[in-house]
């Protein structure tokens, strides 16, 4: 098939970027997206052009890296996939696709289609975690049985990849649901119990500090989040902030 | 050959690791606080070494080329990990695990290391537990298991099919916190590209800033590297688009031996190849292999008319379909080694059986186990009649339940939906067994650099176990290479900072800076893609499932031959002074060509078949690998000369006191 694609091109941090046309044809169904762009990559280092630079890694949705804005949605058409799995068999022949990065102002762009997602590291640094040395003598794995239902809950808010999808779709660009993914996995655990007032007020405290919106409930995320992290994470952390607010 | 002391205690095997413990060097914690540690590669091995190095008050800092330590390719493993905990209550054991191990590596592995690793794989669990990492339970509220290839117990601990990406961000976690703490100083988007020695002893890195292209210079007392393995030398692998073999190369070349290099995993279970504009290759976790049967059909005709379309797997009745490794191994079935299950597949394809277009697929099917279950459902629902249609129902769902993130992830690229037709499947790269060669301590041959996890070589033999992944590299990183490390920088608490103003440094980073300048000036003739996937056909062609002499000896001949062209005429655009993700990709390429030509000429040293190994000279009538213990029982260490032609060859003889020597059989 034949495409018209329009890309987000941008030197580097400092640079203004611009939307470029690129017509490309000979793009076949079975080709992922990620692959299509290395074909029109192959055809500009061939004319001496520079490529377009986007994040990718895995090429099997679970490392996160890839985060590309299509026609206007993250990850693009298909939904609970990310990028590197949607396939062209999606597309048309004839289709313009407007291919951007990620837009937030907490995500700063690095070059062309690649953005500066460390806000979300530092998320995750300041209580992302269960304060527990290495040791080689815990207690037996088996020792606190945990609900089979509970441990699904917590596992299914654990399988956040940190794309940032949910930032990227949200008209706010706020990370509530990347951050109360993480809040709700240990809250729901035994284990992470005795932390749970400092972490999810030291999470939220990082969270707007790096200058993500506010959540207004309009769950744009949820629906574009590859990996289906649920709006009830969102209330769960709010119901964990009020209570640490109360304790403190 | 005085060099490759593998430094395995004495006394007997249950002992060693815990005796050794109590007898190596500790540093106590004020002189950790002046020691600095840098680690490259942040995935499960490196991930969790730097975490626990940091606890214990090491000052560590930390590499990796990705844009977070959570997006290395570890997050990518799929089935699970094993541990010797026995929850299942059917007989396993340390034992057990280390037998299981050693075997399943055709007797190609080190039997101290390996005992440690399963002597430490109960702790892993009990560890990854404290940190919250979610793995599935079972009703009653403890920790579900199940089974993997080559291994006849119930040992493997898993959270769906996401294992690995639950115990990285366990790793990340641990990591976080000491960041926060000031412990470890995270580098993301940066490249190591050189080691640096003084007197001999790493004692530090260039590294590459792949924002702004600086080029950086870090010291430290020892560097660790944990950068997993090279099977993307074979271009298409279910390896992550970046893993790539720089830092152990560059390691090498400086003096660290290269141990086995041809000992690759080719995994049984990955999507097929669609075309020729494919970059990379998913495998379907071999947990599936638990409920999944593999079947050709049994007639040739048949399979011709499934490649043209005129007839549908599901068809073809049940005596006309050939379940091979049912037939060829009853006693572990569809549940062999990937090694003897990859070789099986290839087998059938070649003899034109395959059932895809391109004629190199077999399908992997549940419908069996969907009506199992589904019977199994019914009858516990009360349901004692149920039809067909509701049994077929509630056992989709039950399959759901265990797989359906792969079953979701292969409908989104083959577009056919796998609980209605049988998943088709074929071999892919997918481990490197070899890699640096360490002692016990996983020392390299350079005093102070060690590696970890999949970058050493040395716990997996000839062939590696499913789940077996996830234990090595968290054993390394979190309960083997902080203490042994300690024992070496227990001689440098009066050292001090190392300066990096040393003319090493200088002459390190003059060095990387003129090979990048070479890189960027080719005359440009082919872009670096042009050159990966060249390679990568000489590769999986002569150097892949099967080998031999003669094909051996050309891919020799022809990766050279295809390394000179790349340095004339390699076509890298843009600037080294800003972000270039060519460049990024022709560095690591120019490596893939040097090692590959290593590989090739290990695999034609080596005269036996043995595990992931298998040449075409040494097999039995019937078509098994046919090893040669009295000439071969050792681990092929390879010291940089030059020319990957140069390489000198230094043996580590395999001894085996614990541990019966036989011929490997799954029948």
């Amino acid at each position: 098939m034949k495409l018209h694609l329009k890309i987000w091109r941008q030197k580097d941090a400092n640079s203004k970027g611009q939307m470029v046309d690129y017509p490309l044809n000979g793009v076949e169904e079975d080709m992922s997206f990620l692959e299509m762009l290395d074909v029109l990559n192959e055809q500009l280092i061939s004319k001496g052009e520079e490529p377009i630079e986007f994040d990718h890694d895995c090429r099997e949705g679970i490392c996160g890296t890839c985060s590309l804005m299509i026609n206007g949605r993250a990850h693009g058409p298909d939904t609970r996939i990310t990028v590197c799995q949607l396939h062209m068999r999606s597309f048309n022949d004839g289709d313009e696709i407007v291919i951007e990065p990620w837009r937030a102002k907490a995500f700063p762009v690095i070059k062309d289609l690649i953005v500066d997602r460390t806000a979300f590291d530092r998320i995750q640094q300041a209580g992302g975690y269960i304060s527990v040395n290495t040791s080689g003598n815990p207690v037996d794995a088996n020792a606190i049985p945990i609900e089979k239902d509970v441990a699904d809950q917590a596992f299914n808010a654990a399988t956040c990849i940190g794309c940032g999808a949910c930032v990227a779709a949200c008209k706010n660009a706020s990370a509530m649901l990347f951050t109360s993914a993480k809040v709700s996995q240990f809250a729901l655990l035994p284990q992470g119990q005795v932390e749970a007032t400092e972490r999810v007020q030291n999470m939220v405290r990082q969270m707007d500090l790096e200058g993500f919106g506010n959540c207004t409930n309009t769950g744009a995320c949820e629906v574009e989040c590859p990996k289906g992290i649920s709006l009830e994470n969102i209330a769960r952390m709010n119901r964990e902030y009020l209570n640490a607010a109360v304790k403190a | 050959m005085g060099i490759l002391d593998s430094k395995v205690p004495s006394g007997p095997l249950a002992d060693k690791w815990t005796n050794h413990k109590n007898h190596i060097e500790l540093v106590n914690p004020a002189n950790k606080r002046n020691i600095d540690v840098i680690v490259v590669g942040t995935g499960l091995a490196g991930g969790s070494a730097a975490a626990t190095l940091a606890e214990l008050g090491y000052n560590v800092k930390t590499f990796c080329y990705q844009d977070s330590p959570r997006r290395a390719h570890s997050i990518a493993a799929q089935g699970g990990i094993n541990a010797a905990k026995n929850y299942q209550g059917d007989g396993d054991s340390v034992y057990r695990l280390f037998y299981d191990t050693v075997k399943g590596g055709d007797y190609r592995s080190r039997e101290a290391n390996v005992y440690r690793l399963a002597e430490v794989s109960t702790n892993i669990i009990d560890q990854c537990v404290a940190q919250g990492v979610p793995f599935a339970r079972e009703y009653g509220g403890l920790l579900d298991n199940r089974s993997f290839g080559g291994v006849l117990v119930s040992r493997t601990f898993y959270a769906k099919g996401q294992t690995g990406q639950q115990l990285l961000l366990g790793a990340y976690a641990a990591m976080n916190r000491q960041i926060q703490r000031g412990k470890i100083q995270s580098h993301t988007r940066h490249e190591m590209l050189d080691l640096v020695l003084v007197d001999g002893k790493a004692r530090g890195i260039i590294a590459r800033n792949l924002v702004t292209g600086e080029i950086e210079r870090h010291s430290a007392h020892a560097v660790v590297l944990a950068t997993g393995g090279y099977g993307n030398l074979f271009f298409l692998s279910t390896y992550c688009m970046g893993a790539n073999v720089m830092a152990a190369w560059k390691a090498h070349k400086k003096g660290a031996f290269f141990a086995n290099p041809c000992f690759t995993q080719i995994h049984p279970t990955c999507i097929p190849v669609s075309g020729d504009h494919q970059s990379k290759l998913t495998l379907m976790s071999e947990s599936l292999r638990n409920d999944g049967r593999i079947w050709v059909p049994k007639r040739l005709e048949d399979a011709k008319a499934i490649r043209e379309g005129k007839l549908k797997p599901t068809q073809l009745k049940e005596e006309d379909r050939d379940y091979y490794l049912e037939r060829r191994y009853p006693a572990f079935g569809n549940l062999v080694p990937r090694d003897v299950a990859s070789r099986a597949a290839k087998e059938r394809c070649d003899a034109g059986y395959g059932v895809n277009k391109t004629g190199e697929a077999v399908y992997l099917d549940f419908d069996a186990a969907i009506m199992r279950y589904g019977r199994e459902k019914a009858l516990t629902s009360g349901m004692k009649d149920a039809d067909d249609k509701t049994v077929r129902k509630l056992g989709e769902e039950i399959v759901e339940a265990k797989y359906g993130n792969l079953f979701q992830m292969y409908e989104k690229i083959v577009d056919q939906n796998p609980y209605k037709t049988p998943m088709m499947i074929y071999p892919a790269v997918h481990y490197t067994m070899g890699g640096l060669w360490v002692d016990y301590n996983l020392q390299t041959t350079i005093p102070g650099c060690y590696a970890a996890g999949e970058c050493n070589f040395s716990d997996h033999g000839a062939n590696r176990l499913g789940a077996s992944a996830l234990m090595q590299g968290l054993a390394d990183g979190y309960f083997v290479l902080p203490y042994t490390i300690g024992d070496y920088l227990s001689n440098d608490i009066r050292t001090g900072k190392i300066p990096t103003d040393s003319p090493e440094f200088d002459q390190a980073e003059t060095h990387v800076r003129e090979r990048l300048e070479k890189l960027m000036s080719g005359k440009g003739e082919h872009s670096v893609d042009y050159y990966h996937k060249k390679l990568g056909k000489i590769m999986w062609n002569k150097c892949g499932m099967s080998r031999n002499a003669k094909e051996l000896q050309e891919a020799i001949d022809e990766i050279a031959e295809l390394r000179a062209d790349f340095w004339e005429n390699v076509r890298v655009p843009g600037t080294a002074d800003s972000k270039n993700q060519e460049l990024e990709k022709a560095g690591r390429v120019a490596d893939f060509l040097e090692l590959g030509e290593l590989f090739a000429k290990d695999a034609l040293t080596r005269n036996e078949s043995c595990g992931g190994h298998f040449r075409e000279e040494y097999q039995t009538p019937e078509g098994e690998a046919l090893r040669d213990d009295e000439n071969f029982t050792f681990v092929s260490a390879w010291e940089y000369k030059g020319e990957p032609k140069d390489a000198v060859l230094h043996k580590e003889e395999l001894v085996y006191e614990n541990i019966e020597v036989k011929t490997r059989s799954y029948k």
